[in-house]
């Protein structure tokens, strides 16, 4: 029974929310609304699943929402100021996120830095640094430039096609490219990190890392390679964003961090896995999505959105380690 | 747990009077425990005097820690009574075993300090809960060196924190707090495991003025040079009962350890193989700054045992074979091709795997099951294209579960539901599991009980041929029961070789104990 609960408990929870909703809040079933969440959770979700990759080798990384804003103001900045296109921007955004995650992981292997502190460091060095060069303004077309004149680059449409694109899929123009992003990212992280000798290593490292570099694991090469992965995903999730919103925001992406932290936390209650696991991130925000998107058809006020992810979180972590007793570190 | 053993203590109260000791003396008469069907203390009498040493000694699994932790409060007594200077005693916690008197000092030191407080603080921690609401460092710190002087320790500076210090200086604290309480039992469990000469004479003049000071002393130790030094009188254990008092100076300590192993067991018949080609030549191998350059052969096929005390240099001749930690001189050549492991990975892709010990800290990846446990570093076997064939990883596991003897439900246990023995035929087992060209066993008996030692043991010989064994073994017995070969080390180079047939016992204990500076200042 108590198994059962542990194993199914989160799952059927999320199931009797689905049937709950579907009942009380007309219009909650259909094709729109289950875009409308996925939507809603694919920046989040694709950040929570690398900060599931550190976790995975026993890490944490603090930087992954200021990673996201930076590619976001970089891949702004790259085509509004110097014009350049969306493939350049793009890869730009991906090389710097992959070097903040060399970086972090560098510290926090090499240099012995805690995980934590190093990459708080981090969060705070490229929240900084990301508004340097505009003196702290949004960037758009148009906008006046520190030295004079105005800024004369446009988003490239190809770019922004990757936050407005809708494929058909059952109703034409249904499905965003970022949900099948998430998707793909999600299915990706699950395979590397379930089926292959890669992920089998980390986790490995993160149970117990002596064992695992006396078996012959390069576990230094692993833990940096988790947070350059984190690090790449972050990066990808503020190349979404951007392409979203069509300007370099300075205050959005502000709750990137705790939401993505909350979904791979959550997700260590699904299926009582006990641990961070690729699946159950994904499922932890969708759930995330599923409540929000649910209470506001219901109108719930917005401003109880941080008190209703907390207790979801809460009622996670209690499955987790109450319910299965299980002593660990999930931060 | 402990209700039997309370009524037990309080008719011991009225006999006290009727015993020839004196009020100090701790007694111990009928104790016994079992764990299940396991009975581990089978009627331990013991007295313990005050102002004595008395040394314990028992080969592993003889019940010794489950005496200490009766005697700490962790485990209650099944039967059986003890008395505390005249008076029954039955801790129901360790904090009642310290409220009564019975200090104990474990090997894992930092149970008794509190590493991010300064050494004043910890020295007057018990008293801190009942004091007043602001500190005055000033008279914290008077009253730590009144402390620390009650033990003869004037040189401690009261403002270092604690995770600063040394191994030897924490167990000093910790001793010299716990001393703080004037505690009648003093339990040293092996003090010495982690400490170097110099720390060590250190903590044995300690010892000696609170033995002076008249606590009871009950010193733990397989090393020979700590007996020596500080037995007044020497108890050995065997399984679960004493086999041996020795209480006449000079102190019998050959006997004492003999009456340690016993001869109850039938011996294992080693049969010597033929030497085949030699696997590993290792040359004028320097492992720490000052030691003696040794060479090391080991052949395909031999057995080869290393053994030592601890600290003698077992474990580092097994990180520089593994590439754990390169010799600082000397050089290795594996099949007659240059040997420079720069890692475990390089060590584990020239065939040469190490069963290290310390399972739990070394070995066992608790959130695994069997199978994981057991294709760790072999992963490359069981994938193609990176991605794995659970199918290929059971199959292994199933057979290495069936060869090695794991008593489980399937491979898909998790380890943890698994016994200490168990675990330790997996994480044995999972190095077994591939061929090699060496294969080295850092305490593969560590912690687990007769039966599966020699499971084990018949494992590793029925799998040696073709492959050089070097199986590294700080108890002399579990070397006389693997080996072709067996080496001794001390002070981090190889003093001493026999041949396991007919070996000359006394000589090899001889090389053991009493290499030359066994207990001497090293270079380090």
């Amino acid at each position: 029974m108590r198994d059962f609960a542990i194993r199914y408990g989160f799952l059927i929870l999320m199931i009797g929310l689905i049937v709950v909703f579907g009942l009380s809040a007309p219009g909650f079933l259909t094709p729109q609304s289950a875009v409308f969440i996925l939507q809603s959770v694919a920046i989040t979700g694709i950040l929570a699943l690398g900060v599931t990759c550190t976790m995975v080798v026993d890490g944490f990384d603090l930087s992954i929402g200021a990673v996201a804003t930076s590619a976001l103001m970089l891949s702004a900045y790259a085509q509004v100021i110097w014009g350049l296109g969306a493939i350049e921007a793009v890869l730009m955004c991906l090389a710097m996120g992959a070097a903040v995650g060399l970086a972090n992981g560098v510290m926090i292997v090499k240099l012995r830095v805690p995980d934590l502190l190093a990459t708080l460091g981090m969060m705070f060095v490229l929240i900084g640094l990301q508004r340097i060069p505009t003196q702290g303004n949004s960037i758009s077309t148009g906008m006046a430039l520190p030295g004079g004149g105005s800024a004369t680059g446009t988003f490239d449409p190809l770019f922004l096609a990757l936050g407005r694109l809708r494929l058909d899929f059952i109703l034409p123009r249904l499905l965003p490219l970022s949900v099948v992003m998430l998707l793909v990212i999600a299915l990706l992280v699950w395979v590397f990190l379930e089926t292959t000798r890669h992920g089998r290593l980390m986790y490995a490292i993160g149970s117990n890392a002596q064992a695992a570099a006396l078996a012959g694991t390069n576990v230094d090469r692993y833990r940096i390679a988790a947070y350059v992965i984190s690090g790449t995903l972050a990066s990808v999730g503020g190349v979404l964003l951007a392409a979203r919103l069509g300007r370099g925001d300075v205050a959005s992406g502000n709750n990137l961090l705790l939401d993505a932290v909350a979904a791979a936390l959550i997700g260590f209650a699904v299926l009582g896995a006990g641990k961070p696991n690729a699946f159950g991130t994904a499922i932890g925000a969708l759930f995330v999505g599923i409540l929000l998107q649910g209470l506001t058809m219901l109108n719930a006020p917005y401003y109880t959105q941080d008190f209703i992810k907390g207790a979801v979180l809460i009622v996670a972590l209690v499955f987790t380690f109450a319910l299965s007793g299980r002593a660990g570190r999930p931060a | 747990m402990t209700n039997g053993n309370r009524s037990l203590g309080r008719d011991g109260r009225n006999r006290a009077g009727a015993n020839f000791v004196t009020d100090r003396t701790i007694r111990l008469d009928g104790v016994r425990k079992a764990f299940g069907r396991n009975a581990v203390l089978r009627g331990i009498d013991l007295e313990l005097p005050a102002g004595t040493i008395t040394v314990l000694m028992g080969a592993n699994g003889a019940g010794k820690s489950t005496l200490v932790k009766i005697l700490c409060g962790v485990h209650g007594a099944d039967a059986g009574r003890i008395l505390l200077g005249g008076q029954p005693f039955a801790p129901a916690s360790p904090s009642d075993a310290l409220a009564s008197g019975v200090v104990t000092v474990h090997q894992n030191i930092n149970d008794g300090v509190v590493p991010g407080l300064d050494v004043a603080t910890n020295l007057v921690l018990d008293e801190l809960p009942r004091g007043a609401l602001f500190l005055n460092q000033r008279a914290i710190r008077a009253r730590a060196r009144a402390i620390a002087a009650q033990v003869g320790l004037h040189d401690l500076d009261m403002r270092a924190e604690v995770r600063h210090l040394g191994l030897a200086e924490r167990q000093m604290v910790a001793i010299a707090r716990a001393m703080a309480r004037s505690p009648r039992l003093l339990i040293l469990d092996e003090p010495t495991s982690s400490l170097s000469a110099v720390e060590a004479e250190r903590l044995f003049a300690l010892v000696e003025r609170l033995r002076a000071k008249g606590v009871a002393i009950l010193y733990i130790s397989h090393r020979m040079g700590d007996i020596r030094r500080l037995a007044d009188r020497i108890v050995a254990m065997r399984d679960g009962a004493i086999s041996g008092r020795f209480e006449r100076a000079p102190l019998d300590i050959e006997s004492a350890v003999r009456a340690m192993l016993g001869h109850a067991m039938a011996e294992v018949r080693i049969d010597i193989p033929a030497p085949g080609a030699p696997v590993l030549e290792a040359r004028g191998l320097v492992l720490r700054p000052g030691a003696r350059a040794f060479d090391l052969d080991a052949r395909a096929g031999e057995v080869l045992a290393v053994t030592g005390l601890v600290g003698s240099g077992k474990s580092a001749l097994a990180g520089a074979l593994f590439g754990v930690a390169l010799p600082l001189a000397g050089a290795m050549r594996l099949d007659g091709a240059d040997y420079v492991p720069a890692s475990p990975g390089d060590a584990v892709a020239r065939g040469v795997f190490l069963s290290p010990k310390d399972r739990l800290q070394n070995a066992v990846v608790r959130d695994f099951d069997i199978t994981r446990n057991l294709t760790l570093p072999f992963l490359r076997r069981h994938a193609s294209g990176g991605f794995l064939s659970r199918r290929s990883e059971r199959t292994a596991a199933r057979a290495v579960v069936a060869e090695m003897g794991v008593v489980c439900q399937s491979p898909g246990d998790p380890i943890t539901t698994l016994s200490g023995g168990n675990q330790q035929k997996v994480v044995v087992g999972r190095w077994l599991s591939q061929p090699s060209r060496l294969l080295i066993l850092d305490e593969p008996f560590q912690g687990v009980d007769i039966q599966a030692r020699r499971d084990i043991g018949a494992r590793i010989r029925a799998t040696a041929p073709g492959r050089a064994t070097i199986v590294l073994a700080t108890e002399i017995d579990e070397a006389l029961e693997i080996a072709d070969r067996i080496l001794v080390m001390s002070e981090g180079t190889v003093v001493g070789e026999h041949v396991n047939r007919g070996i000359d016992l006394g000589r090899l204990m001889a090389q053991v104990v009493d290499a030359p500076g066994a207990r001497a200042v090293t270079a380090e």
